[in-house]
């Protein structure tokens, strides 16, 4: 088990008092909170060696340079990729799976190929497909879900048949649902579509090897994993990297430029056009490291224990509902839920006043909200620093709002 | 954001609004989504002698949308169409006992307001081109 309380140590908001109150922060699958070791890395390098990479040749540059493509290499061991040039970095996830979507998906889609997403998507692994396929009149197919939240795998194996791309979630972030990846790629491959996976839930909360799923595209995002805002992953396979036209063109991404055209730089530089977020891939190095030391398998356990106990704790109170998978085994350490009578966003609101944050609305999944048949839901998400006092006091909280909005 | 918006006020409306349902054949109705919650509200009226004789709504949403439709539906009773025109959202706010509600949830609050007020200008619109043409006064 994880030492939390020494964990809870290196994170400095989790101890700023506000209204009296410490933040219970319950909306990791947002966004995580940052260590200090992560903020001092972005201290170092604004004080000490801030400058723009691959071109200066002067000590600074050489040293940012080098600890960017360090942390590439960090991110490469991370998910187990054979190289570390088949790791791109991008803004976020959404980035990430719009280069798929457009770079690979407008060279190789064409009209009337089937594209194969499900209904536990995130709005950013569903709306980039959605484009493709308007613009190259492909057919677009969704996976349908069973009652418990996870993916009916008959219908899966059906939509899949000749299917040019298949993308869907690792782990969904409404649902919580943990997705048989594996499984899923084999099956994929097996029709020889490509398979691409959003990993933005998966990544920062349990062991990942890109390698052993055999996935063509892997996305996620360092925010959600104790790094800064503003780094995407974008994991792709070396020979598909190399064939795919450049998402944006500009610096960096060329090799050659003269007034009848360009050529482009190597694999993964063709795809970071521009200045890329230098101080932030860097300090994502430090996040790595953080949860690297802790261990991905320890990471997922400390989760498990605590959704397990959130489950069983929930379902205790009246009027509410939990959506999703009831075995903790099943699904990642998110939780949504709803009280009769009361709008999600009086739960998120009123319990920000006792300083704990959920999230309310869609979170960006309105299709699957939809065959939930709800509005919209509250969603309590967990993370390393998170512990059971906490999840207790949501409880109190939500027995207060019951009491306040239905009497 | 904080429990502060939740007024006795706001909360006594949502728990047992006030002029919930359907009205028969009003003068005037409208209705609009908050897409952000998905608040969704309709507001009618009816007319007595330039006057709202009757106000009824329907919705779904959060406490503050459905609280502030309630509050609207006894402010406007009553209104003279002049007044209906002018009534703004200062004076919805500050009967929730919030003029500061927060560039969010404010959206809720002013909804039922905002589709009071697309019922009532689509009406005015259609009188207006009715009175002009039967007394022939050129605006």
């Amino acid at each position: 088990m994880l030492d939390v309380d020494r964990i809870r140590a290196d994170f400095p908001i989790l101890s700023h008092i506000e209204k009296g109150r410490p933040l219970i922060y319950l909306d990791n699958a947002a966004t995580s909170q940052k260590p200090i070791q992560v903020i001092k890395a972005l201290e170092a390098f604004y004080t000490e060696y801030n400058a723009n990479i691959h071109r200066g040749v002067y000590k600074i540059a050489e040293r940012a340079t080098a600890a960017y493509e360090a942390t590439r290499e960090k991110v490469r061991q991370f998910i187990s990729a054979s190289e570390a040039n088949e790791v791109i970095f991008t803004r976020n996830t959404t980035e990430s799976l719009n280069v798929v979507a457009r770079s690979w998906g407008e060279a190789n889609v064409k009209a009337g190929d089937k594209v194969v997403v499900t209904l536990l998507e995130h709005h950013s692994n569903m709306v980039p497909w959605q484009l493709l396929a308007r613009k190259r009149r492909a057919k677009l197919e969704f996976v349908s879900i069973n009652q418990d939240g996870t993916l009916d795998m008959e219908d899966f194996k059906e939509k899949v048949e000749g299917a040019k791309v298949v993308a869907f979630t690792h782990v969904s972030n409404v649902v919580g649902t943990i997705n048989p990846v594996c499984d899923m790629t084999r099956m994929a491959k097996r029709e020889g579509a490509l398979v691409v996976v959003d990993g933005a839930q998966a990544a920062p909360h349990m062991p990942v090897n890109v390698s052993e799923i055999g996935c063509d595209f892997y996305a996620f995002s360092a925010h959600k994993m104790l790094g800064p805002t503003g780094v995407g992953v974008l994991y792709g396979r070396r020979e598909l990297l190399e064939e795919m036209p450049p998402f944006l063109a500009g610096g960096d991404m060329i090799s050659e430029v003269h007034l009848s055209g360009a050529s482009w730089n190597e694999v993964p530089w063709k795809f970071e056009a521009g200045t890329s977020n230098v101080g932030d891939v860097i300090a994502f190095a430090s996040a790595i490291d953080y949860l690297t030391v802790i261990g991905m398998a320890n990471v997922r356990k400390h989760e498990k224990a605590l959704t397990e106990y959130a489950l069983t704790r929930l379902t205790e109170l009246d009027g509410v509902k939990v959506y999703g998978p009831m075995e903790a085994e099943k699904r990642g350490g998110v939780v949504p839920f709803t009280i009769k009578g009361v709008h999600p966003h009086d739960i998120a609101a009123h319990l920000d006043g006792m300083r704990i944050a959920v999230r309310s609305g869609y979170h960006c999944a309105q299709p699957l909200h939809e065959w939930l048949g709800v509005q919209s839901t509250a969603r309590a998400s967990f993370y390393i620093y998170n512990r059971q006092d906490e999840v207790d006091a949501l409880v109190e909280g939500l027995k207060k709002t019951s009491k306040v909005f239905v009497g | 954001m904080s429990e502060d918006i939740y007024k006795e006020v706001v909360l006594d409306h949502y728990r047992s609004p006030r002029n919930f349902g359907r009205l028969n054949s009003p003068d005037f109705s409208a209705s609009d989504n908050n897409p952000l919650c998905g608040d969704h509200v309709e507001m009618a009226v009816k007319l007595k002698d330039g006057r709202v004789d009757q106000v009824k709504f329907i919705g779904r949403g959060c406490a503050i949308s459905m609280a502030s439709a309630s509050i609207i539906t006894e402010l406007v009773q009553g209104m003279s169409l002049e007044d209906l025109r002018s009534f703004d959202k200062e004076q919805v706010l500050e009967a929730m006992g919030n003029p500061d509600l927060g560039p969010v949830r404010i959206k809720c609050a002013l909804l039922p307001l905002k589709t009071l007020k697309l019922g009532l200008y689509n009406y005015l619109a259609k009188q207006g081109s009715q009175t002009t043409s039967d007394r022939g006064v050129t605006p």
